[in-house]
Formats: C-alpha cells, structure tokens, sequence
C-alpha cells in the first residue's frame, strides 16, 4: 500500500511550538495523519493544537507511542534534534529543516549508523502516502491515491511532477522527498528498494539534479536488482559548471556530477528518462501502458 | 563561500600548518616594500577567486624588489581572464608577495567531504601543480584516498599509505603527519567544504609548505564563523547577486535573455531547462525560497528585471508553502511601481491558485498567464 508510513504511523513533532512547526503540524492533521505529540524543550505540560507537548522525544514515546517524528527545529539545533529522536528509538525521522552544517550530519550519520533508525532529509518536503498520511510540508491536495512511487531529491518539482501525475488519474502509492543536501539520511536506492517491495507500487517517478552520483548509483541498482519500470528526470541540464560544486568535489565522483552523465547512465540501465520536465506524467502513463 | 589565497593561508598559518612568508599589499610601492624585506627573489601572485592564474600571467617570480615592484605595477588593476573567470575576467586589486623558495618536489593535497562515504576524506597525489581534474582524467590511479573517522581524527597509518603512495621520502613522514593533523584541525574547526594545497612543496631545506592554498567554507555554517563570514569578498560577487544574497534570495546571474522567476532550487533549475528545451536562453537561476512575503516577490523581480540582457520574464510558482496570491500581488506590485515593458509570462499553480489568477487577472498590467510549464517556457520563448 505505501513504503514506511501508513494510517497507523504515530507521529510526534519536533519544534511544534516554532512558528513553520506548528504551521505544518496543522496541516498534517487536517490532512488525517496521526500526531500524537510535540515536543519544545522547555514546553513540557503545555497543549498546543490540542497535542500534548513534551520536554523531550523520549517522554513523548513512552507516553503517547510515537514512532515517526518530524523535525522543523531551526539549522543550529536540528542535528541535535535528529539525533535525540534516533537515540529515543523512533524509527523513522523526517527532517524538514533546510541549512543544516555538514559537519554536524556528518556526526548525525554516525549515530544514524549505528541505530536501526531511518532518517529522512534533512531539507526535504517530507513523505506522503495520499488518503493515508502526510508528514511534511508538501501540498495534500494534489495528490491523489495510487500504484506510482515518486522519489525526488527537490522540493516544488516533485509537487509539479506528482501533479502531472494527478492530472492523469494516476494516483500514487507514496512519495518520498529525500532531499537536496550532500549528506542525507536516506539515498534513491534506499527508497526504490522499498518500492520494489512494495507489492502495491507498480512504477516508479525518480527525480534528481546535478552534483554527487546518487542517480548514477540508483541507475546501477534499477538494472541489476530492480524490475518495475521507472521514469527519471534530472534538472540542471543547462546549470553553469563550476557555480555549485566545489573545485574538487568532482574528483571524488570521478567527475559524474553532470546532467547529461547522469541522464546518459540512466538511461544505459534501462531507466525511461525525459529531457522535459513537462513530460513526466506522460512518459509515465506510456511506460504504465506499455506493461500491461 | 569562497576566499583569497592570502585569507587561506592566514587561517591555516594560525592551526600551525607551515606556509611561505608572504603579506598582501594593494600598490607597487608597497610590493617593493614587502620584497625589501625578504631579500632574494620573491612571487607576485595576483589575489582572485579563480584558479589558473599563472597561466594567465597573474604570477610572477621578481628576482629582486625592484622586479616586484614592477610586476605588481602591471598586474594591480589588470583585468585577469582564466578558464574559471569566464571571458570577462576579474579586475585585480591585490597581489601577495611571498618570500622565494627552493622547491624540490611539488604534490597535491585535499580534504573535503565524501558524499559517499559521508565523512572527511583527504586525497594527494605525486602530481603536484597540475589541476587535479586533469590528473583524474590521465591518471586516476595517481590519486589517493583516505577516509577519516571524525571520531578518531587521522590515524598515523593513514598517513603512512599517503605518504608512501606519492612517493614522499620516509624521513618527512612525522613533518607530514603534523602537517596533515594540523590541516584537519582548520578544516573542522572553520566549518570548511573544502581545503587544497597545490601544491603542497618538499623544499631543498626538507621542510613541507603549503606552496598555494585555497578554501571553500560551508555556507550553512557561516552563522557559527563570524570571523570567516567577515573574509567575504563582495568584489568578486556579481552586483546583483550581492543585493539578492541581502534579501536571502538565491540568484545566480546567466548570459540569457529570459528572466526566471520560480520557487524552489529544483523547479528553478528545470525551468531553466525547459526553457533551453524551447529554444531561449535563461537569463538566470532565482529561487524566491519557500514562505516569501509580498515585498520578497518584489524585491526578486526588481533585481531580475535590473539585468539588461532579459526580454522577457517567466515566474514559475508551485504554491505549497508559499500562497500563489501572496506572489501574484507581489508582481502587480512590483509591475506597477518599475513599470516594466518587457513581456511577463506568469504560470501559478497549487496553493491559492485561484486567488493568484484573480489578482492577475484584475490588475490593469497585462501578464500572459500559462496554463503548464510547457505552455509558460513555449509563450516566453515566442516572447523574447
């Protein structure tokens, strides 16, 4: 039906109190997810939304259950906040926050590593499964419910994508905004290796960007280990070199941050890539009719 | 954020990592100074944020303080063109001078972090003074690889294997050592992407230096590094990316003539490819982030229209966060006070999508509203 979260996952909110945390933990609930709680060091005992708000995830867990947490602490702080959610053992963390230094996820992922806890983002628009929940920030009502698994690393290209989708009556099963910094909890392989066991997902939107090789690795998986068909697109075909990476980041990725690297590799392992963004949605329902 | 060579050997000098003597100046008269002081020969090296300046004649070895002198005269004020200026090339407003040294062998150094591997890794290479770009593409056996565990720091066998694989006599293994822990230290400790030394020298002395030097720092982390945000160099940034970086906007200026105007790195940077895809050129990069104001609208449009290469201008907005009227009056806004007579394509979609519509719809400026990203690149492409 849907890859890591369902009706049943019982969300807690950290910063819920902040100004966006509160914003969007609205939103989730009108949207039908399951908040349980909130948490606002310093807060503990105070209601908001109608949510009990706790000084810490640990007291929240074993006082209302919660296993997902959703994180809009400010940059400073969010990497702490990361790593009290996973050392309170939730096992699924989404964070939303954008500017996080990478030195302190570098230290996030070495406590990540060792904990059985997935971390999703940071700066990413979270993760839905439509008519079942919404953790993040992205717009509910575009989506609607389906068989496509749509992974993306941005934000509003994945709302245009997933309305192209729409648009076609083709619903989807979840999607997953992994989110566009170097350092992130969760990769495109992570994620398609759940679609794939996902009986539900029939096909699968991937969407990426210049820098780093995740989609060269993802490519790799789709042909040795991954048999629904997926549709991709990667932006920044027409980025100036030089503007985002730095001098020698290219070195470690054997010079594999390109668009045109990224979309020939993709292609060579059998994924059905699309130059436009306008034609996501289309090249989906082609390759969803083709299967039939 | 990136800073001169100078700045980064400053910092490096202060966590102990061994540079050349050396002091910036801004005029000939004080090159002539500096050189004085140091006696034999000293480099002049010209201060951008580019590499490949000695290919473009921006540095030169003066024999005595006289040459310095003369040498500064001619690179001051010179506009230098490398591959990494582009064809406008950099106006030059320093020159360091630094002591001459007997160099017995040159090597790459780098640290930066792994994507994959998501921790600090340094790379070196034997193939000192070559752009490491280079030595991946011939070579890539040439360049090695060592992952850190921040936890641990580097470890002394680390240093071996690098020390060994470039070929470095077993006799400056310690000096390596203290050079590459103390290096790590100043890539931790100033928040830096990325620091390179190339190259790194074995002087005839048989000491290690760092030959040239250049940092890049984490601009997530400027916030916790004042002292490194203050080394921001506002005279190598384009104008109007200064003035959009004061508004928090995310702008990087292009060499096309159709301005884009959209929310969201990823939506901004496929706008910029669909409107390659029919036929213009994008004029530029603008993401008005998630939760802009009305005045943030404002501002962003005013600074795209402010370069005079653009004809037309696309805004691409999938409302989520931010509301499709809070940009929609933000444009008329803006329209009405710059006055624009360029040709506005506006394409608004998602939250408060008929709001948005409406404003346009009932301001007196004519926009052309876009149905689809297709349709909006495929009207402002006709436009231009």
């Amino acid at each position: 039906m849907s890859i890591w979260v369902s009706q049943e996952t019982r969300v807690v909110v950290q910063g819920i109190t902040g100004r966006e945390g509160s914003f969007h933990a609205k939103q989730c609930l009108d949207y039908g997810t399951l908040v349980v709680a909130g948490v606002t060091p310093g807060k503990g005992g105070q209601e908001h939304l109608g949510l009990p708000v706790f000084d810490t995830v640990r007291k929240a867990v074993i006082e209302t259950g919660a296993d997902t947490s959703v994180i809009f602490v400010p940059p400073p702080f969010a990497a702490d906040a990361i790593i009290e959610a996973v050392e309170s053992e939730i096992n699924l963390v989404i964070a939303i926050t954008e500017g996080i230094p990478v030195q302190d996820m570098i230290k996030v992922w070495d406590c990540l590593k060792e904990s059985e806890s997935r971390l999703i983002g940071p700066n990413c628009p979270g993760i839905i499964s439509p008519g079942q929940c919404k953790i993040g920030i992205m717009p509910g009502d575009i989506h609607l419910s389906g068989r496509v698994g749509v992974i993306s690393r941005s934000g509003t290209l994945t709302y245009e994508a997933v309305h192209q989708l729409s648009q076609r009556d083709i619903g989807q099963s979840t999607c997953v905004g992994i989110g566009g910094d170097p350092i992130s909890g969760t990769s495109f392989i992570d994620a398609l290796r759940a679609f794939g066991e996902d009986e539900y997902t029939e096909a699968v939107v991937m969407i990426g960007e210049i820098g780093g090789t995740a989609e060269e690795e993802a490519a790799y998986y789709v042909k040795s280990e991954f048999n629904k068909p997926v549709v991709g697109f990667v932006a920044g075909q027409t980025a100036p070199p030089g503007r985002r990476m730095g001098h020698a980041g290219a070195i470690i990725s054997q010079g594999k941050g390109t668009a045109e690297e990224k979309m020939s590799t993709m292609r060579k392992c059998g994924i059905e890539v699309v130059r436009s963004p306008a034609d996501i949605g289309e090249a989906l329902q082609e390759v969803l009719k083709r299967e039939v | 954020m990136n800073i001169h060579e100078y700045q980064a050997k400053a910092i490096l000098d202060s966590f102990g990592v061994p540079v050349p003597n050396g002091k910036v100046v801004v005029s000939p008269e004080e090159a002539f100074d500096v050189a004085r002081e140091f006696e034999g020969v000293v480099a002049v090296k010209a201060q951008i944020h580019a590499g490949g300046r000695g290919k473009a004649g921006g540095v030169k070895i003066a024999r005595n303080a006289e040459e310095a002198k003369s040498y500064a005269e001619s690179i001051l004020g010179s506009t230098l063109v490398t591959h990494q200026t582009g064809p406008e090339g950099r106006v030059v407003s320093r020159v360091l001078i630094e002591e001459g040294v007997q160099i017995s062998r040159e090597f790459y150094l780098g640290l930066l972090v792994d994507r994959n591997s998501k921790r600090p890794v340094v790379m070196a290479s034997r193939e000192g003074g070559v752009e490491i770009e280079e030595v991946a593409r011939r070579n890539p056996e040439l360049i090695l690889k060592e992952i850190i565990d921040p936890r641990v720091g580097l470890e002394e066998s680390q240093v071996r294997n690098l020390a060994s694989g470039i070929g470095l006599d077993d006799g400056l293994q310690g000096e390596l050592f203290r050079f590459l822990n103390s290096l790590y230290k100043a890539f931790v400790e100033t928040d830096a992407s990325m620091v390179e030394i190339n190259p790194l020298i074995v002087t005839e002395r048989g000491e290690i230096l760092a030959l040239d030097a250049k940092m890049n720092f984490d601009d997530n982390a400027l916030y916790r590094r004042t002292e490194i945000a203050e080394l921001r160099d506002y005279e190598e940034e384009e104008e109007l990316e200064i003035r959009a970086s004061k508004y928090g906007l995310n702008y990087i200026k292009l060499d096309g003539s159709v301005g884009c105007m959209v929310n969201g790195a990823g939506l901004a940077m496929a706008t910029m490819d669909i409107i390659k895809l029919s036929g213009g050129n994008p004029a530029n990069f603008l993401d008005v982030g998630g939760g802009a104001s009305v005045e943030q609208v404002k501002n962003a449009f005013q600074i795209l229209i402010a370069d005079e290469n653009v004809r037309a201008v696309l805004i691409n907005i999938y409302g989520g966060i931010m509301r499709c009227d809070i940009v929609a009056q933000g444009v008329v806004q803006a329209v009405s006070e710059v006055g624009v007579e360029i040709p506005v394509v506006v394409r608004l979609e998602g939250t408060n999508v008929e709001e948005g519509r409406k404003i346009l719809r009932e301001s007196t400026i004519r926009f052309e509203v876009a149905d689809s990203m297709r349709d909006a690149a495929e009207k402002v492409c006709a436009a231009v």
